[in-house]
């Protein structure tokens, strides 16, 4: 065996094993963002590569919008079960009834994630949050360290960010701030399909073509539901469609698609003229700085 | 996947049009999808879309028309990979540029060709330099707005040129752009017909990236014990870590620092998979024939080579803190995995940009400068020389109270030091302090 470069993903998996490896040697109470979506099942399947044959030393948060797919909840479930993991679920449905947060007229319930994201994170008193951010995604993410500071409130400043050098990563927190860690920040989103497909990693159907009911909102297939769709105005069809990402089913979109494997998933993906957050996510166009607004606020 | 990667950082004074330039490079190598596009042009001013919004991501950036920080970018073409940071040019944010060029292995320096070399590309260079990227883009921008003259470009390249080889920098490749036009960023240009080199896109796609591993002797950081104590695997020690440098084989002699036992490796997993050999920058988990005591911090290398232990490092810093860096101070000093406590024993000089020459025992180094230092640390530590590993010849030092990141260092001489006559690391060849 001669020395050769490594083949692209091959260098991106080493770089994220290596933020793994950091964290769990450098912190007490990591904890790993698992949304049931792809680039978190990514984070997983490394994380439990980075410490074969061992299990995993962290274990999953899921903040539950309740409005998430069927099949991902599914799959969540699966997955804690098969890998013997501890999951802690940060419920938003919990949060209205309790009368803590309130409905948004439009339905949309992302940006009420952050109360119980950071509540959570204070109450289990985790120190490091890792999340499946990837720089590609938006251009306040491009922005983000790997390791990013967070006081007590979870804020984001990205203008006193810590300068990050090679591959030396500063955890060094009081008690009460924490460090959200992105592992997959120099991925783009064709890396994370490229990888799954290299891995054979299982993912929620939701993300193969298949015929579901939607209806039409602001240029987007939505799926109807309690959440509040469709209204009177909007006409359900039954549609070929996959979904890009994964989120809650107010925001997130599908798109038109035949893909049903990786392959053809790769090929599509390789030729579309869209970002995956341009084509699928309405929470994003709310305003123009409105990702940096929900990071500044505690999102992830 | 054949095509390999290249990571680049742009650097450049405050509007020479760096965020212009990166935006161009998306624009016309169609990285920029038309949803992008679209938030771009309804964010523009004027009457074609503002490609420098593609990068100024923060709000506060966009109200200043300056970039505060760095932004990642991903583009590929059919023969190339790119990570591009984008880094400020605003002298309060160098410490941005710093950290956009330690990973970088080509730097693009833009000035603006009406203003020519001024101290910011001064201090650009410097830091590419000191930071050992391998190649350097002196990108003449603005070009239209001098009529596309020859004689400015060819002007400000020869100077430019000049004060780079006196920093040690093997190779530097001038372009006359204009980013705001396009001329020699993605196409050639039709008013430069006397200028025959490459475009920027050009010279991206082929200059030739090393990751030759053979420079250094291997060198794995330990991070982490993996110990499953399961009925499966009852006895299963490995030790993880990314290989910082070198190679690493199935029956090679190594030893472990600081203890110095001395024992073989027995396998290698490659995450999972076991392999014969494995080399820098994969990550691995090493199996050892002797039960030798191993924590993380530890540096694990081939018997044969190993890096001297030392409680003294000389070594060049960027301090990047507001606070200053000051004599006798106590810090943490962060080396792979490894933290010690360490105190700045002396700063020896600070170097001045303009001309390169070296201020002697300045006392203290404030935020952006670039100076040297002795250190001494609580412990031994197993540093190699910056100039032959960039990974394990780099540390971080950090302050204990706050935990803020205050200083970057690299160590070794990395330029003259006064009263004597040869310079190490060819920074300050002929600039001995006054």
């Amino acid at each position: 065996m001669t020395e050769r470069t490594p083949s692209h993903l091959d260098a991106l998996e080493s770089e994220a094993v290596h933020i793994f490896r950091e964290v769990a040697g450098e912190f007490e109470r990591p904890v790993i963002l698992f949304s049931g979506g792809k680039d978190s099942i990514v984070m997983l399947h490394l994380a439990l590569k980075a410490f074969a044959p061992a299990t995993v030393p962290f274990s999953l948060l899921h903040v539950d919008t309740g409005h998430n797919f069927p099949e991902v909840l599914d799959y969540r479930d699966r997955v804690v079960a098969a890998h013997g993991l501890r999951l802690h679920v940060a419920s938003v449905q919990d949060y209205i009834d309790r009368g803590v947060l309130r409905e948004r007229p439009d339905g949309t319930r992302n940006p009420l994630q952050t109360l119980p994201l950071t509540e959570k994170i204070q109450a289990e008193r985790f120190d490091a949050v890792f999340g499946g951010g990837r720089r590609d995604e938006e251009k306040a993410r491009a922005k983000e360290r790997v390791f990013s500071l967070r006081d007590e409130f979870s804020q984001w400043d990205p203008r006193r960010q810590r300068p990050e050098l090679w591959n030396l990563y500063n955890g060094r927190h009081a008690p009460g701030e924490h460090v959200r860690v992105f592992p997959l920040s120099n991925w783009t989103e064709l890396d994370i399909w490229q990888y799954i497909a290299r891995e054979d990693i299982e993912l929620p159907s939701i993300y193969f073509a298949h015929y579901r009911e939607v209806f039409q909102r602001d240029g987007m297939w939505l799926t109807p539901g309690d959440w509040g769709g469709p209204r009177d105005t909007e006409t359900v069809e039954k549609r070929q469609v996959r979904y890009r990402t994964v989120g809650d089913m107010s925001c997130t979109g599908a798109v038109d698609s035949d893909a049903r494997t990786l392959k053809q998933v790769i090929a599509e993906i390789a030729a579309s003229r869209l970002t995956e957050r341009g084509a699928t996510r309405a929470d994003d166009k709310l305003s123009e700085a409105a990702m940096e607004d929900r990071k500044r606020e505690g999102y992830f | 996947m054949t095509t390999d990667t290249l990571r680049l950082a742009t650097a450049g004074s405050v509007d020479d049009g760096k965020s212009t330039l990166v935006g161009r490079l998306l624009h016309d190598s169609k990285s920029i999808l038309t949803d992008q596009l679209e938030a771009v042009t309804r964010a523009s001013r004027g009457d074609s879309p503002d490609l420098a919004l593609l990068t100024d991501g923060l709000r506060a950036e966009r109200e200043q028309g300056i970039t505060i920080d760095v932004a990642y970018r991903y583009f590929a073409t059919p023969r190339r990979r790119f990570i591009l940071a984008d880094t400020p040019g605003h002298v309060q944010y160098t410490r941005n540029m710093v950290t956009g060029a330690s990973t970088a292995e080509l730097t693009v320096i833009l000035v603006d060709a009406r203003n020519g070399i001024v101290e910011q590309t001064r201090r650009h260079a410097a830091i590419a330099a000191l930071l050992r990227v391998p190649h350097i883009v002196l990108a003449v921008n603005k070009m239209d707005l001098t009529g596309y003259q020859q004689p400015v470009f060819e002007h400000i390249a020869e100077e430019f040129t000049a004060y780079a080889t006196e920093l040690g920098v093997p190779e530097v490749t001038a372009i006359p752009i204009s980013a705001l036009n396009g001329d020699n960023v993605v196409e050639p240009s039709a008013h430069t017909d006397w200028y025959g080199g490459p475009t920027v896109l050009e010279h991206l796609e082929t200059v030739p990236v090393s990751h030759d591993p053979a420079h250094c002797h291997a060198r794995l950081p330990v991070q982490y014990v993996i110990r499953p104590q399961t009925a499966e695997h009852p006895d299963y020690r490995g030790y993880a870590g990314q290989i910082a440098a070198g190679t690493f084989r199935v029956g090679e002699q190594i030893t472990v620092l600081p203890s110095g036992r001395t024992t073989t490796i027995t396998g290698i997993d490659q995450l999972g998979t076991p392999v014969d050999a494995a080399w820098s920058p994969l990550s691995v988990t090493l199996l050892l024939a002797d039960d030798v005591d191993v924590s993380r911090g530890d540096l694990i290398v081939p018997s044969q080579g190993a890096p001297t232990a030392t409680r003294t490092i000389v070594a060049t810093l960027c301090h990047l803190h507001e606070r200053p860096l000051r004599d006798g101070e106590r810090l943490l000093l962060r080396h792979g995995a490894r933290t010690v406590r360490a105190v700045v024993e002396r700063i020896t000089h600070q170097l001045r940009l303009h001309d390169l020459s070296l201020s002697p025992a300045p006392v203290e180094l404030p935020m952006n400068a670039i100076g040297q230092a002795v250190l001494r640390t609580a412990e031994p530590v197993h540093v190699d020389p910056y100039a032959v590993s960039r990974r394990t010849g780099a540390f971080l030092l950090v302050d204990a109270a706050d935990g803020s990141t205050r200083t970057a260092g690299m160590a070794g001489e990395a330029f003259i030091a006064p009263g004597t006559n040869r310079a190490s690391g060819g920074l300050g060849r002929e600039h001995v302090a006054s």
